[in-house]
């Protein structure tokens, strides 16, 4: 899991990254433009160690974003996949309801926030929906070419072998799908972590969005950078718990990245 | 090399017939391109039968109509005298392009369609995945993905998994193409050696001479447009048969003559 950043980071990254805190550490003390109002990375650290490490508000945070990138992602591998498999299997159903899909499709995720918030009952509910929405399409669309992409040789050898019509259903054409699911849960999550963080700053009382944008409101900038550097680790772990989930999924694949 | 495959219950003795079959493609235009018109051959049982032709004559062709993969215009494909309907377990086609499952081990592909009909039990089957993967020379390799063989080896595994159905007739589409002449030298000698053993009715698929003399028993050479057969050349060379065969007087004989009735037209049209 850190090999990627331990590959990278040699004494010339150490020195960039050490460079980039001392810029802004400077550019803060300096007064520089834009920087007047921003809190320098020591306050940053010394606000964190002092409130937040032990807060309760905080750690709650995390976990209520992460409840909702949880769900929303999932319920969109549970609906998305099938219907991708729907799409890609069968022309009749993909001539009923494709058109539907494509019409909704590029309505950006954000944009549901109003109809949403009208839409289900409570605000978790809804802020849920909006991050399925943001995962959904995505992963929808890769399945579908992932099944169209099935190798016809993969499908004729099993007709062959007069392997019956459900095995070969759940036996090649699942299997087959499986790199496209990947993708589609790589960038199901990063999508939805987006889709998260603007949906609490713009609906939600709770979640590392909410906790944010309350950094800008009371004029706390530490805190506007704890939540962005939080967010940033929170993708960051989800990223990785996804990787690992998806190399479970393909042992085949394992020598051979 | 190959000394006891089973052959016990091993219905290896069909031959495989197309009764003036036609065949050809519509493109999307509607205009209609014949690949084969009135084509008739007769693949004796037991017998290696060498199907030749430059890339493009419907080679390919030619071996998913005797799989059952596509039907033809016109005409019958006949297997024992049994119209062929589709594709069956009967005639194994073993692809141009290697077709192995990359999510399932070497043994898992090899018993995957036996195991699916239901035909033996998973233990007996892996048994004789295992005895077969032995006698390709596979057998440190059982448990490997096929991303984890050579091309050469995908072949054997390829082979096997076909022969373990016991198939009337095993149809090869160009199997050893693509391979460095050393492999490609092991392999034709593996799957000569298994033949020989065996008397598995087999259509191998090529367009290189050398192999097909080699090989075969009968040697047919597609030609034309639409593609006919433009020669039948039967090749009385001794069985069991290696490599030192291919120095021989009567090889080297029977390699003249196929060059001659290969480049005849060819020089009827340059003169």
């Amino acid at each position: 899991m850190w090999s990627a950043i331990s590959s990278t980071l040699n004494w010339r990254g150490l020195a960039s990254v050490l460079g980039f805190f001392i810029l802004w550490y400077m550019a803060c003390i300096l007064e520089l433009a834009g920087f007047t109002e921003m809190a320098n990375p020591i306050e940053v650290i010394q606000m964190f160690l002092r409130e937040y490490i032990d807060s309760t508000h905080y750690w709650f945070s995390w976990l209520t974003s992460f409840q909702r990138v949880l769900y929303g992602f999932l319920f969109a591998q549970l609906l998305g996949i099938p219907l991708g498999l729907f799409f890609g299997s069968s022309q009749k159903f993909r001539h009923l309801f494709f058109p539907v899909f494509e019409l909704l499709r590029p309505i950006p995720p954000l944009a549901w926030v109003p109809m949403s918030i009208l839409f289900w009952p409570t605000n978790e509910s809804s802020i849920i929906f909006i991050t399925f929405i943001g995962a959904f399409f995505v992963i929808v669309i890769n399945v579908f070419e992932g099944v169209r992409a099935i190798k016809k040789e993969h499908l004729l050898l099993a007709l062959s072998m007069g392997v019956p019509k459900w095995s070969i259903f759940l036996r090649i054409m699942l299997p087959s799908v499986i790199p496209s699911i990947a993708v589609g849960m790589t960038l199901g999550i990063a999508i939805t972590w987006d889709v998260v963080i603007a949906a609490e700053m713009i609906a939600s009382d709770s979640g590392l969005g909410r906790l944010t944008w309350e950094g800008y409101v009371s004029s706390t900038p530490e805190v506007l950078v704890i939540g962005m550097i939080s967010i940033g680790v929170a993708g960051f772990l989800s990223t990785k718990i996804v990787y690992i989930v998806e190399k479970r999924m393909m042992p085949w694949r394992k020598t051979n990245p | 090399m190959i000394r006891s495959f089973s052959t016990e219950d091993h219905d290896a003795g069909g031959g495989i017939q197309l009764n003036s079959v036609s065949k050809g493609f519509t493109n999307p235009e509607g205009k209609y391109t014949p690949i084969f018109e009135n084509l008739t051959i007769d693949f004796k049982p037991n017998q290696l039968h060498v199907v030749m032709g430059t890339s493009g004559c419907g080679k390919s062709t030619l071996g998913y109509l005797l799989a059952g993969f596509a039907p033809p215009d016109d005409g019958e494909v006949k297997l024992n005298n049994e119209t062929v309907r589709g594709p069956g377990p009967d005639r194994l086609l073993v692809f141009q392009e290697t077709a192995l499952w990359p999510w399932m081990t070497v043994t898992q592909n090899i018993v995957f369609g036996p195991h699916m009909r239901g035909v033996a039990s998973v233990a007996e089957l892996k048994s004789q995945a295992r005895d077969m993967l032995a006698k390709f020379g596979l057998a440190d390799f059982s448990e490997k993905y096929p991303d984890q063989l050579s091309g050469g080896m995908k072949r054997r595994v390829e082979i096997a998994q076909a022969l373990i159905n016991r198939p009337t007739v095993i149809i090869l589409d160009e199997p050893f193409r693509g391979l460095d002449v050393m492999t490609r030298e092991i392999l034709q000698e593996y799957y000569l050696a298994l033949f020989e053993e065996t008397l598995q009715t087999t259509i191998f698929i090529t367009s290189e001479l050398e192999e097909a003399l080699f090989l075969a028993d009968k040697i047919y050479i597609l030609g034309d447009s639409p593609t006919r057969i433009r020669e039948v050349i039967d090749i009385d060379l001794p069985r069991p048969r290696n490599f030192d065969v291919t120095v021989s007087v009567e090889y080297l004989a029977y390699k003249e003559k196929a060059i001659e009735l290969l480049f005849r037209d060819d020089h009827e049209l340059l003169s």
